[in-house]
């Protein structure tokens, strides 16, 4: 089939699937509103698919299918077109954002059943789906910008959207406003760059990109591509704009999955690995990523494991393997950071279902003290959660075992990475096991805590398909990424993945293969120290329930720092938000209130005095008026007279 | 009896008549607070003016001062019916002819 018209039905379908749940918003029919919007994004994946398969089925050094449409803007020199690209990277974002899109979709008619907002739910979703397309398939900054904001938008309504409630309509507007800084920065990054190479076409600043690394921090890549990652903290939350991501958790949970896990989240990674051959000749900002990225990894995740929200641990935890794929992007390893990407958002979106799956049973209870034993009742939620959880710990062979060893082998063998954040990238997959393992433990192990009168069931097969497929994703997917030393010894199989990315990723300059014999130990250190955290947070939360207590008592201020989520949000109150506002106070108090009104009512104020020093003359005596007359005739007549 | 001053009156002299009714008849519309009186001073004031009118006229051995006094009676005329009408609106309201009265027509 015609291209334009594949990459025209990707795109627009969802768009239509909105238009028509949008105008039928009042509608409470989860039914039909999920079936039409699920329909809707089945079309894109299918199309999708199609276009995949023919892209696969180019010859490798030409692998693109690029559509224009339209001309949408010339000024001047810039000349964005509506143009859309498939090349092998953003082939495996729409693939994983329509299917795990579609999945989700599903998985919503039976979750949203009982709300009576369905139609606008599904109208947002679809919404949402358009400009993720949208932000994966525009082929320069500007049109990426376009769907960077609408996922933004929709993030911000699907938060809050049982808004009713005023705490969720506030972590709404605390994720719009915190992405709102990054875009900011992104704007920043753009301009720089358009300054810099007068485009913003992706290939042709690609291709543009300098030869020799940029060492000045202050050079135009450098702080073009360090701003664009400010933008990328904030859509993708890291440090020190993660903040928002779990209070986020406040919207319909698939909602958490597909977008505060699978898709949006991952965009700013996505737009990383996008301008690849620019951020790798700016060796700065790619240490800057790979700190950022590596701090991310352990801080998340040793906040992940002391909430007691479900969605919270895993909101954490989400922020924590995305800190995974920043690192590995800032160390040059681009195709990685993909890889952990896809398989992230197989067994993240699996998980979060999962969640809602067991809030679902549980009647709205999101606390995981008062669950336990829940494997008795909801069996197919917890063979996949316990599927999702092997891969996301990195047992092999699941998905999460390739991606995140591939990502450590890289951090420390590359040289611009380093054995330190090698270390902490371990630390961070031990603490992984630990807090995914206790999450585990207290919901589905262990004795029942569950309230006499909450009698939890397993949900419909509207919700349990999409379990299960994500689920076989998880095992299966991490299959395509088998590393070159494990891939020998089972009978060469080949990194499928490697060679499908390597047109479109920059190698690392410097790289030095790793040794076998290193590679299996790094391999058998993560995985190791993975599974005796596990152990460990097995036996505490199953065997010894009494013992986290303790130990929490004896390190109580660590313990109370980490509850508490260091206090970050409290320092961003104290240092920026109240002193902010208390200076826009201060301002419009001092200079709108009591200048610039002051000075409108003067002017007023001169008016009127003025009219009413003459209003005083006008006093309707008839009289009066016919002597101002007379005066006015006798001045008038001497004037003439005596001139 | 000696008829001859009558031939001594001159134009300045109808002048002088015609300067001292129009100030009478101003002072009248100024001062008076009786709505009657008043329409009685206008008609004064426009009679003096016919008054220099009729003068000039035949001083000058013009028809047109004449013509135009002609005019003046007539809207005189027109505005004392529309005046008197007035001055009976006002009567019937507040069962006096005081100018004071109109001040209720300010809006």
């Amino acid at each position: 089939m015609n291209h334009s018209l594949l990459m025209a039905l990707v795109i627009l379908s969802p768009l239509i699937g909105f238009l028509i749940n949008g105008f039928r918003y009042k509608r409470h029919s989860a039914n039909v509103a999920g079936v039409i919007a699920t329909i809707a994004i089945a079309i894109s994946f299918v199309s999708s698919a199609i276009l995949v398969t023919d892209l696969i089925a180019m010859p490798e050094e030409s692998r693109r299918i690029a559509v224009k449409f339209f001309e949408w803007l010339v000024i001047d020199r810039l000349k964005i077109d509506a143009g859309f690209v498939v090349d092998q990277i953003s082939a495996v974002m729409i693939l994983i954002i329509t299917g795990v899109g579609t999945l989700i979709h599903m998985y919503s008619i039976g979750y949203m059943h009982h709300d009576k907002g369905a139609a606008k739910y599904f109208a947002y979703l679809n919404l949402f789906i358009f400009n993720m397309l949208l932000l994966v398939l525009g082929d320069s900054l500007l049109v990426m910008f376009v769907g960077w904001e609408g996922v933004g938008l929709c993030s911000y309504l699907l938060i809050g959207f049982w808004f009713t409630d005023s705490e969720k309509a506030a972590a709404g507007m605390k994720a719009f406003i915190t992405n709102r800084v990054g875009d900011a920065a992104f704007l920043l990054g753009m301009f720089l760059l358009f300054v810099t190479y007068g485009t913003l076409n992706f290939s042709e600043l690609n291709a543009l990109a300098p030869t020799v690394a940029e060492s000045s921090w202050l050079g135009a890549v450098t702080l073009g591509t360090l701003f664009l990652f400010i933008g990328a903290t904030g859509k993708s939350a890291q440090i020190p704009l993660y903040v928002w991501l779990p209070d986020a958790m406040a919207g319909p949970t698939p909602v958490s999955a597909l977008i505060h896990a699978a898709t949006m989240v991952t965009a700013g990674v996505y737009m990383i690995v996008r301008l690849n051959p620019l951020f790798i000749m700016a060796p700065n900002t790619m240490m800057v990523i790979a700190i950022i990225g590596a701090a991310t990894v352990v801080f998340a995740a040793t906040i992940g494991m002391t909430q007691w929200d479900i969605k919270k641990i895993l909101a954490y935890s989400t922020v924590s393997q995305l800190g995974y794929m920043f690192l590995a992007c800032g160390v040059g390893a681009f195709g990685a950071a993909m890889f952990h990407l896809m398989t992230h958002a197989f067994f993240k979106a699996l998980m979060f279902l999962g969640s809602g799956s067991v809030i679902h049973a549980m009647h709205e209870e999101q606390d995981v003290r008062k669950m336990g034993g829940l494997k008795k009742y909801l069996p197919i939620t917890h063979i996949t959660f316990f599927l999702g959880w092997l891969a996301i710990i990195g047992m092999p062979p699941f998905a999460g075992f390739f991606s995140k060893d591939e990502i450590l082998a890289y951090t420390f063998n590359s040289p611009m990475g380093s054995p330190i954040l090698w270390a902490a990238g371990v630390l961070g997959a031990t603490l992984t096991a630990f807090y995914m393992t206790r999450l585990m433990a207290l919901t589905f192990w262990g004795k029942s805590r569950v309230s006499k009168d909450v009698h939890p069931h397993e949900s419909p097969a509207l919700m349990t398909i999409p379990l299960i497929t994500l689920g076989v994703l998880s095992v299966i997917g991490g299959w395509i990424g088998v590393p070159h030393v494990l891939g020998e010894y089972l009978g060469h199989i080949p990194n499928v993945w490697e060679h499908w990315l390597h047109p479109l990723i920059k190698g690392i300059p410097g790289w030095q293969t790793l040794d076998h014999a290193t590679e299996f130990a790094l391999m058998g250190t993560s995985v190791g120290l993975a599974l005796i955290s596990a152990g460990i947070a097995y036996h505490f939360y199953v065997k010894a329930p009494d013992a986290p207590k303790k130990i929490a008592e004896k390190i109580k201020p660590i313990y109370n720092l980490v509850y508490n989520k260091y206090f970050v949000d409290e320092v961003y109150f104290g240092a920026i938000i109240n002193p902010l506002v208390n200076l826009s106070r201060n301002i419009w108090y001092y200079i709108d209130v009591n200048f610039i009104d002051k000075m409108t009512y003067l002017a007023g104020d001169l008016a009127r005095g003025m009219g009413s020093v003459i209003r005083s003359s006008q006093t309707g005596n008839v009289q009066q008026y016919a002597m101002y007359i007379g005066i006015g005739v006798v001045v008038a007549l001497s004037f003439v007279i005596m001139r | 009896m000696n008829t001859d001053f009558i031939n001594q009156i001159g134009l300045n002299h109808y002048l002088i008549l015609a300067a001292l009714l129009f100030t009478m008849g101003m002072a009248g519309v100024l001062l008076r607070r009786n709505v009657i009186v008043l329409l009685m001073s206008i008609e004064l004031m426009l009679n003096s003016v016919n008054l220099t009118f009729v003068a000039f006229s035949k001083y000058l051995g013009l028809l047109d001062g004449h013509i135009i006094v002609f005019f003046v009676m007539t809207i005189a005329a027109a505005e004392a019916a529309v005046g008197l009408a007035l001055a009976v609106t006002i009567f019937k309201r507040f069962r006096e002819v005081n100018i004071r009265f109109f001040e209720h027509l300010k809006g």
